[in-house]
């Protein structure tokens, strides 16, 4: 579904990522974990067309779309989650989802979103009951919440999260890491940044590993869970030490 | 009146009477003006917030649109019947708002906040220059939309000019059409949406750049309207549009930038003040209640009187 090769991107001088190669398949849960500063959000940001490609390719279901703005990658079908949530504070819980559904307007779908607006109030009963309070009041975790349904809004073939359990109280993360697993049951392709790389890879397929650009690392989510260097760096055990003891 | 014992005690008191009816009347005269007048700020501070609003800068050339509304309503009516020269002076302001705003503005990346002033100015002078040499230095003026200048309405001794009536039932009108196109249609929406964060906007698939695009015309298109419905009032001429923007701006920083239902309310405060100045003061201090009001403000509260200062903390100026 998503094939990367050869990316470069970054900002200003500041080259960001190096060389950066993977791919998405359909209907997969694939995580990136890596540290603070890695090149996580700025992988995320490029693919969505936030930040211009230096080099190498995006092929989104097998056509280029490396150059393009992301209001245009949207319509492609490609939904990023931002890191931080980035709502539209000062506007209602309601209306967040119906701009979340403007590529479905565009395409003379109106109806189809009435019948999602249901659906995701199925997902998020929350959201229901705040309907008509603005988005900038609600809680961490239902703002989180709100975000995904947007982006869920425009019938993404992929879903792009930026560390949906940033700032979140443990039990809101488990809700949405459960949340982000039945998205995958319903069909839904995810690419998932999470620096919380224990529960990433817990519901993942398969994951990557970057650090300072570059991705160093890459396989099963059990392989890398296993894996000692990914244990000592980014799960906080050190096997090694264990043994010894 | 204290001509000792010579005044009978009732002449007196009548005539002490008849001036407080006359001190009343002269009140709501001067509160009907006011209110037109803030109807006309009130009109060109929101020109300023929508373009503030989409774009975090302040578009100095607002008053310049005023100008051409009333200027090219008053040269188009020489062709055709009144309603059609007001809608077409107002498609053509439009127009030249969308202009500005993909010749000037919409190819600059991030542009200081300073580079935008001087954009703004320098598009002020501009169009002040052109319309100099289109029409002239001659005064210009509309009729009245209905009845003329003599007729008058009488609401117990306060005289209303029929126009008074169309400024501020016109203006009462763009406040609730701009209300109800920001708050129920989706291309409102996708507005607020831009400025509440344009990333995010973008990422819904929204093109901001169009929006920016939008916000110029919207606000190119009220003030024309202003332009118009005030021409018969105030006259125009090819500098008329200056201080407007200077009151306009007044009352947008009166009320907190960016928040158009405050500026309805600043522009009535800052309308009656200007009209009751003339009352205890001389006439030629009129000008001076304005920037008077903006320089206090600015220095108390510059957040505006209805704004919050947490708010204006995140904004770039």
């Amino acid at each position: 579904m998503l094939r990367i090769k050869n990316l470069e991107s970054g900002y200003g001088r500041l080259k960001v990522l190096k060389k950066v190669t993977m791919h998405i398949g359909a209907g997969e849960i694939v995580t990136i974990i890596g540290a603070n500063g890695a090149g996580k959000t700025s992988l995320l940001r490029t693919v969505s067309g936030l930040i211009r490609v230096r080099s190498g390719e995006i092929l989104f279901d097998m056509r280029d779309v490396g150059n393009l703005p992301p209001e245009k990658i949207v319509f492609r079908g490609c939904s990023l989650v931002p890191e931080g949530r980035q709502l539209f504070g000062p506007m209602t819980v309601r209306e967040n989802i119906l701009l979340g559904a403007y590529p479905r307007f565009r395409k003379k779908d109106g109806d189809g979103v009435r019948d999602d607006i249901e659906r995701i109030y199925a997902i998020f009963p929350r959201l229901r009951e705040r309907e008509r309070q603005l988005a900038g009041t609600l809680s961490g975790g239902e703002q989180q919440m709100l975000a995904i349904a947007r982006a869920l809004m425009a019938r993404p073939k992929l879903i792009m999260m930026d560390e949906p359990s940033m700032g979140l109280a443990p039990l809101v993360i488990k809700d949405i890491f459960s949340i982000i697993t039945r998205l995958r049951e319903e069909g839904n392709t995810v690419l998932l940044v999470e620096q919380n790389a224990k529960a990433a890879l817990a519901i993942a397929d398969r994951g990557y590993v970057l650090e300072t650009g570059r991705i160093i690392m890459e396989g099963t989510a059990e392989d890398l869970l296993s894996n000692r260097d990914v244990q000592r760096a980014y799960l906080g055990r050190d096997l090694d030490a264990e043994e010894k003891m | 009146m204290l001509r000792s014992g010579a005044c009978a005690r009732s002449a007196c008191s009548r005539s002490l009477h008849e001036e407080r009816t006359k001190d009343l009347e002269f009140f709501f005269q001067y509160l009907v003006a006011g209110i037109t007048y803030g109807t006309i700020y009130a009109i060109v501070a929101i020109g300023f917030n929508i373009i503030y609003n989409a774009t975090g800068i302040i578009n100095f050339a607002q008053g310049e649109f005023v100008m051409l509304g009333g200027m090219t309503a008053v040269t188009l009516h020489r062709f055709m019947p009144l309603p059609a020269a007001i809608l077409g002076a107002v498609v053509l302001t439009t127009i030249v708002g969308a202009i500005i705003e993909i010749a000037f503005i919409r190819w600059l990346r991030r542009p200081s906040v300073l580079r935008m002033i001087v954009i703004t100015i320098a598009l002020s002078i501009l169009i002040r220059e052109t319309a100099l040499h289109i029409w002239g230095e001659s005064v210009r003026s509309l009729p009245y939309f209905t009845g003329s200048s003599m007729t008058s309405f009488q609401w117990g001794g306060v005289y209303v000019s029929p126009q008074i009536l169309w400024v501020i039932g016109i203006g009462v009108f763009v406040v609730a059409a701009l209300g109800a196109f920001f708050n129920l249609t989706m291309l409102g929406r996708q507005m607020r949406a831009c400025s509440a964060n344009r990333d995010a906007a973008r990422l819904c698939g929204i093109n901001a750049g169009n929006m920016v695009t939008l916000s110029f015309m919207i606000s190119a298109a009220i003030g024309a309207l202003g332009g118009c419905i005030i021409c018969p009032i105030t006259y125009v001429q090819y500098d008329s549009g200056t201080p407007l923007a200077i009151k306009g701006f007044t009352v947008a920083i009166l009320g907190g930038l960016g928040n158009s239902t405050a500026a309805v309310g600043a522009g009535m405060i800052l309308g009656i003040l200007e009209s009751f100045s003339i009352w205890v003061l001389p006439a030629a201090y009129k000008e001076v209640i304005a920037i008077s009001i903006l320089l206090l403000i600015l220095f108390v509260r510059p957040s505006g009187i209805f704004g919050s200062a947490e708010a204006a903390r995140l904004k770039d100026f």
